[in-house]
């Protein structure tokens, strides 16, 4: 398994290592649950090193990325960052990533942990002009910090006025604690938040700058499990779950990052015939009537037909309810539809409801 | 981990605590660990017959759901229901918080199971 550089003080501090998707990272410190509370009322720092960065820079930076992705980053700002599905022709999704804009010859792009050879060798293949792409993933740690807290903790670290970092911009020669980072105001929470990118070798100590400078505020270390269940209450697409190679974006509800407008794109024509003909699928969310955990693969189904399955499912922390996320034939209701959820071959009753479970508290 | 003498266990981290020709089937303090915080249980129907090695019942973790097998043949004389409203009572106290009691078809079947000590031994070797 590959190790981030925080390994060894996950260990330290208590976290139960699990294999996800090749790494060996924490799926949870004291538990899940409290980890969740804590990052929605206080604060929560994550390591998120295993995520993917690649950098695409030179002349035609701008037009091979615009090619690329479904979402428009013509006329963004510097120091923007655009969140944007990448597709197939056929309007699957490669990945799902993060778009951070320098200038119009300079992008750094996030993508996921597990996609990230596969992004690399999709972006070069399909790259028209002149740029470098290079995959920097292993000189890059990243961490996350997240929740109300979040802000006033790191301010402790800096002379630059966080404050100043927009939702969806970021800065990129930030010093927190003397480390050099790039720090943007996104995250993966529904809560306001950092994510930091530093240097390998300067990981472990701001890891543990930050949980110092944050203990009085509630600070903790915070897993995967949290993580995730944190996401799903955002309703937060996961690659994988909500999105696939064999999901559109449409289909999973993110229209509003999808430009059928723009001039050509990757997966353009597949997606303006599917909105045009009506998408077969959506995505909804639900919550259980009966008594059972929705997880993700299990049936959905309407008067003993199939319609669907879960794609993500959980207890929620937040909210105390069994909620789901499925992807069913259209037609079915957002709201207070009945559905039956199959659970150990079981037809259990939930209603359709909409998302998000739980509301965003970004600052903008 | 903890143990407690005088129960029973099983190679799947259920423990048994018998009564007479009666049997409180639970899950160990290991079992609890590893799963997390225990946030649903699945509870057998009253008077279900069951051979050693089926299911008991399920309990879910924030992550997963797992399946608790009855080490035990008997028929399901009771279940506890107090598990469906406060399932983190397994995390609290698992030697308490029995899943399900059954009266026993062939008490033979308690010589395969371990002892707190030999259990605790299987575990070290499985880690």
């Amino acid at each position: 398994m590959k190790k981030t550089p925080i390994y060894e003080k996950h260990c330290e501090l208590g976290g139960k290592i699990i294999d996800f998707g090749g790494w060996a990272l924490p799926v949870q410190y004291k538990g899940i649950i409290e980890e969740h509370n804590q990052v929605r009322k206080a604060a929560g720092l994550f390591d998120v090193s295993h995520m993917g960065e690649i950098i695409v820079k030179g002349q035609d930076a701008e037009t091979i990325i615009q090619r690329l992705v479904t979402n428009n980053i013509i006329g963004a700002g510097e120091y923007r960052i655009i969140y944007s599905p990448m597709c197939y022709p056929d309007g699957g999704v490669v990945d799902d990533l993060l778009i951070y804009k320098y200038s119009e010859k300079y992008y750094l792009l996030i993508v996921n942990a597990g996609n990230t050879e596969k992004d690399y060798n999709w972006i070069r293949e399909n790259a028209k002009g002149r740029a470098e792409i290079i995959n920097v993933s292993d000189s890059y740690a990243q961490l996350a910090l997240q929740g109300p807290g979040a802000e006033a903790i790191l301010q402790k670290l800096t002379d630059t006025p966080l404050s100043d970092i927009g939702f969806f911009r970021f800065m990129p020669d930030v010093s927190i604690s003397g480390v050099k980072a790039i720090v943007s105001r996104t995250g993966y929470t529904g809560e306001d938040g950092f994510e930091i990118y530093i240097n390998s070798e300067s990981a472990v100590y701001l890891w543990e700058s930050i949980l110092e400078a944050g203990r009085e505020d509630g600070l903790v270390p915070v897993g995967l499990g949290a993580r995730d269940t944190l996401r799903f209450e955002a309703a937060l697409p996961l690659y994988g779950h909500e999105i696939s190679q064999d999901t559109s974006p449409l289909e999973a509800g993110l229209s509003r990052f999808v430009k059928l407008d723009k001039d050509d794109f990757i997966g353009k024509e597949a997606l303006v015939r599917q909105q045009e003909q009506g998408l077969k699928r959506v995505l909804t969310g639900f919550e259980m009537v009966d008594r059972g955990i929705p997880r993700s693969g299990y049936e959905v189904q309407v008067y003993g037909r199939k319609v669907g399955s879960v794609t993500s499912g959980s207890f929620s922390p937040t909210l105390g309810k069994n909620l789901g996320m499925a992807l069913v034939e259209s037609g079915i209701d957002s709201e207070d539809a009945e559905i039956d959820i199959i659970i150990r071959n079981r037809a259990l009753r939930a209603k359709t409801v909409k998302l998000p479970f739980y509301k965003k508290k970004y600052k903008k | 981990m903890k143990t407690v003498e005088g129960l029973k266990y099983s190679k799947e981290h259920e423990w048994v605590k018998v009564d007479g020709n009666k049997a409180y089937i639970g899950i160990t303090d290991h079992a609890q660990n590893s799963l997390g915080e225990i946030v649903f249980v699945e509870l057998p129907e009253t008077g279900a017959e069951l051979n050693s090695g089926d299911v008991l019942g399920v309990v879910e973790s924030v992550k997963a759901a797992s399946d608790v097998y009855t080490p035990v043949s008997g028929v399901v004389a009771e279940v506890n229901e107090e598990l469906e409203e406060s399932p983190e009572k397994i995390n609290e106290a698992p030697y308490e918080s029995w899943i399900a009691v059954l009266e026993l078809s062939d008490l033979s079947e308690l010589d395969k199971l371990l002892d707190a000590g030999e259990y605790e031994k299987y575990c070290k070797e499985e880690a």
